[in-house]
C-alpha cells in the first residue's frame, strides 16, 4: 500500500501540467505525421524524388546529438534526485555541467538545422515549391522552435542549479523540464525517419 | 468592495448590458427579414442592421472587458485605480463616439457616411466589424490608450500578480492589432490578411488572455483555492491559447488567394485551438470541486462553468467542426458559420462579462455576499433561457446551415441552386432560429429583472 502510493507520487515525473502539453504536442505532431503519410501515399514519385535533395548525414548527426543530449539530461536529474542533506551542493553542481552539456548539443542541433535550412533555401526551394518541401519545412521549423524553447527552458533550471538547487525532496522542475526535452527528442527521431530515410 | 476607485466600472456595466440589448433587438429585426424580405425596409436595409448588429458586439465587449479591469485591477494591484476620473472622461468619451457612429449608421446611408467622415483623407471603411468612420477609429485609439494608461499605471505601482500580467498582456495585445484596422492595402488578399490580423488576432488570440484573466479572477474570488494552482492553470492555458491562436490564423486563409501551405498550417493549428477551451472547463470545474470558501454568490459560480462549457461548445466545437479545409471548402460562408460565431461570442464573451458583472455587481451595489437568494433564482433562470435561447439559435443555424450547403454548395454549378432560392426554402428552420432569439431576449430581460428583486427580509 505505502510503495503503491510512494510509486503513484513518482510517476509520472515532473509536473502534472507538462502532461498535458506533451499530449498536445504528440497529437498536433500525430496530425501533421498522418497528413505527411497521406499526402504521400498521393503522390509517391514526388516525395521520394524530393528526398533525395535531403542531406540524410546531416539529419542523422542531428539524431544522434540530440539523442546524446537527453542521456546528459537523464544523468543530470539522476544526480539530484537522490541528493539529501550534505550530498545536495556537490550533486547539483554535477547536475549543473550535465545541464550544459545538454545545452551545447541543443545549440550545436539548432546551428546544424540553421545550415541546412540555408542549404535548402539557396537551391531556391520554399513553402510553395511541393507537397513535400511544405511538409519537410513545416515539420523541421515546428521543430526547431521547440529545440529552441527547450534549449531556453533547460538554461533556466541551470540557473536555478546554481541558486537554491535541486533536491531529493524538490526535483519537480527539472524532472519537468527533462520530460519536455525528451519529448522534442522522440519528435525528432520519428520526424527524421518518417521524412528522411522511409521511402 | 475593498477600493472605492472600483466603482468606476458600474457605467461600464450597465452600458454593456444596454448595447447587449441593442444587439438582441437588432438581430431578431435581421432574423425577421430572413423571413420577410422587405420587413422594416427601407426604414432600415438588412445591410445597415447588419453592420449595427456586428459593431455593437464589439463595442458591448469592449465596454464589458473595461468595466472588468477597472473592477479586477484595483484588487489585484492592492491600490486604489491610479486616476478614476480618467476613467470616467474616457466612459462618457466611448459613449458619446459609440452612439454617434452608430446613429450614423442608421440615419445616413454609409457611403453618405464616409464622404461626411471624410474617408478618402484616409480610407479604411467598408470592412466587416471595421466599418467605423476613421475619426472614430482614431477616437477608439485615444480611448484604449487612456484607458491603457490607467490601467498599466495602476499595476506597475501596485502588486504584480499572474491575473494582471495576463489581462494587461491581451489589452495589449488588443490596442496593437487594432492598428492594422488603418491599413487597408489595394490588393484584395493583402487586405484580407491585414483585416484578419484585426479580427483573428483579437477574438482567437488575445481576447482569450482577457477571458483567461476575468475567470480565473472570479475563480481566486468564489473558490478561495491558491493562487499558485489557479496560476499554473491559467499559464497552461494562455501558452495553448497563443500557440493555436497565432498559427491558427491560416485558417481564414483558405481559397482567397493565399499560398496553398496555408491550407495544412490552418487546419492543424486550428484543430489544437479547441483545446484551451477545453483547459477552461477543466480548470473551472476543478477549482470549484476544490474550493475552500463557500460564497453565497452561487450566481457567479454559474456563470463562470457557463462561460467555461458554453465558451467550449461554441468556439472549441462549432469551430472545429468547419476548420478542417475540405470541409471548409463546402462550407465557407454559410450560416454553419454563423452558427459557430454566435455562439463562440456569446459563449465565450458575453458569458464572461455576464460572470463578471454576476460576481461585481451585488458587491458594487453594496451587497457583499450578492444578491438575495430570491433574486439569484430570477438570475438563474434568466441564465438558462439564455444559454437555451442561444444553444437552440445555434442548432437552427446549423441545420440552416447544412441545408444550404447540400442544395447550394455541394452540387456542381449545373444543379446547384442559387442563394436566394435556398433561403427560400430554410424559412421554416429561420422561423424556429427567430423563436430561439426571442427567447434570449426574454432571458436577458429576465436578467435586467433581477437587479430589481428586492432583498429577502429573512436573511439565511
Amino acid at each position: 500500500m505505502n510503495k503503491t502510493s510512494s510509486i503513484k507520487e513518482l510517476y509520472p515525473p515532473g509536473d502534472f501540467t507538462i502532461w498535458i502539453v506533451i499530449y498536445v504536442e504528440l497529437i498536433t505532431f500525430g496530425l501533421m505525421f498522418v497528413g505527411y503519410a497521406f499526402s504521400r501515399r498521393a503522390d509517391i514519385a514526388l516525395f521520394n524524388n524530393s528526398q533525395l535533395l535531403l542531406n540524410q548525414t546531416a539529419g542523422f548527426i542531428d539524431t544522434l546529438i540530440l539523442i546524446t543530449s537527453s542521456y546528459f539530461i537523464v544523468k543530470a536529474v539522476n544526480s539530484v534526485k537522490n541528493a539529501r542533506g550534505e550530498m545536495i551542493q556537490s550533486a547539483n553542481i554535477l547536475a549543473s555541467k550535465w545541464l550544459l552539456a545538454a545545452i551545447l548539443f541543443g545549440v550545436i542541433f539548432l546551428v546544424n538545422k540553421l545550415l541546412e535550412f540555408s542549404a535548402i533555401f539557396s537551391q531556391g526551394i520554399g513553402l510553395s515549391t511541393n507537397t513535400f518541401f511544405m511538409f519537410y519545412l513545416l515539420l523541421t521549423m515546428f521543430h526547431f522552435m521547440h529545440v529552441a524553447l527547450g534549449t531556453v527552458v533547460l538554461l533556466n533550471i541551470r540557473q536555478r542549479t546554481k541558486r537554491d538547487g535541486y533536491s531529493a525532496d524538490d526535483s519537480r522542475g527539472i524532472e519537468t523540464g527533462g520530460v519536455y526535452w525528451h519529448l522534442v527528442d522522440l519528435l525528432w527521431i520519428v520526424l527524421f525517419v518518417l521524412v528522411y530515410i522511409i521511402r | 468592495m475593498k477600493y472605492s476607485s472600483q466603482m468606476v466600472a458600474k457605467p461600464y456595466f450597465i452600458f454593456a448590458l444596454m448595447l447587449l440589448a441593442g444587439e438582441i433587438l437588432f438581430g431578431l429585426t435581421m432574423s425577421i427579414q430572413y423571413i420577410y424580405g422587405d420587413f422594416a425596409f427601407p426604414a432600415i436595409p438588412f445591410n445597415v442592421l447588419r453592420m449595427v448588429h456586428v459593431n455593437l458586439l464589439i463595442v458591448l465587449l469592449l465596454f464589458g472587458f473595461m468595466g472588468s479591469t477597472y473592477y479586477l485591477i484595483p484588487e489585484e494591484a492592492e491600490r486604489e485605480l491610479w486616476s478614476p476620473l480618467l476613467a470616467k472622461i474616457t466612459f462618457w468619451v466611448f459613449l458619446i463616439a459609440g452612439v454617434a457612429t452608430i446613429l450614423g449608421y442608421l440615419l445616413v446611408p454609409y457611403a453618405e457616411l464616409a464622404k461626411l467622415t471624410m474617408n478618402d483623407l484616409w480610407p479604411t471603411m467598408g470592412r466587416e466589424f471595421l466599418e467605423q468612420p476613421t475619426i472614430t477609429k482614431i477616437g477608439i485609439v485615444f480611448v484604449v490608450l487612456s484607458y491603457l494608461l490607467n490601467v498599466t499605471m495602476t499595476v506597475l505601482k501596485g502588486r504584480k500578480t499572474t491575473i494582471s500580467i495576463i489581462l494587461l498582456t491581451g489589452l495589449f495585445g488588443l490596442a496593437f492589432f487594432f492598428l492594422f484596422a488603418f491599413y487597408v492595402p489595394d490588393n484584395l488578399v493583402m487586405d484580407k490578411f491585414f483585416w484578419w490580423f484585426v479580427v483573428h488576432l483579437w477574438v482567437e488570440a488575445t481576447w482569450e488572455l482577457i477571458l483567461g484573466a476575468l475567470l480565473a479572477f472570479v475563480l481566486v474570488k468564489l473558490t478561495g483555492v491558491d493562487r499558485e494552482h489557479i496560476d499554473k492553470w491559467l499559464y497552461l492555458i494562455i501558452a495553448m491559447t497563443l500557440i493555436a491562436g497565432l498559427a491558427g490564423t491560416g485558417h481564414h486563409f483558405f481559397f482567397m488567394g493565399a499560398p496553398g501551405y496555408w491550407l495544412w498550417i490552418g487546419s492543424i493549428a486550428s484543430a489544437a485551438e479547441p483545446i484551451p477551451f477545453f483547459l477552461m472547463i477543466l480548470f473551472a470545474y476543478n477549482m470549484i470541486k476544490n474550493r475552500r470558501i463557500q460564497d453565497d454568490n452561487k450566481m457567479a459560480l454559474t456563470w463562470a462553468k457557463g462561460t467555461a462549457v458554453v465558451g467550449f461548445l461554441g468556439a472549441g466545437v462549432w469551430g472545429f467542426l468547419h476548420t478542417l479545409a475540405p470541409i471548409n471548402y463546402y462550407t465557407h460562408g454559410t450560416q454553419l458559420t454563423a452558427a459557430h460565431g454566435h455562439l463562440a461570442f456569446f459563449g465565450a464573451y458575453v458569458m464572461i462579462i455576464f460572470t463578471m458583472i454576476s460576481y461585481a455587481m451585488p458587491i458594487l451595489r453594496g451587497r457583499p455576499h450578492g444578491n438575495s437568494a430570491k433574486a439569484q433564482k430570477v438570475e438563474r433562470a434568466s441564465f438558462w433561457l439564455m444559454v437555451i435561447g442561444m444553444i437552440g439559435l445555434t442548432l437552427a443555424l446549423t441545420v440552416a446551415g447544412v441545408m444550404q450547403i447540400e442544395m447550394q454548395r455541394i452540387p456542381d454549378s449545373a444543379h446547384a441552386m442559387v442563394f436566394m432560392e435556398v433561403q427560400a426554402k430554410i424559412t421554416p428552420v429561420y422561423i424556429v432560429r427567430s423563436l430561439f432569439g426571442v427567447m434570449t431576449l426574454l432571458g436577458l430581460l429576465t436578467y435586467f429583472y433581477s437587479f430589481f428583486v428586492k432583498d429577502d427580509k429573512k436573511v439565511a
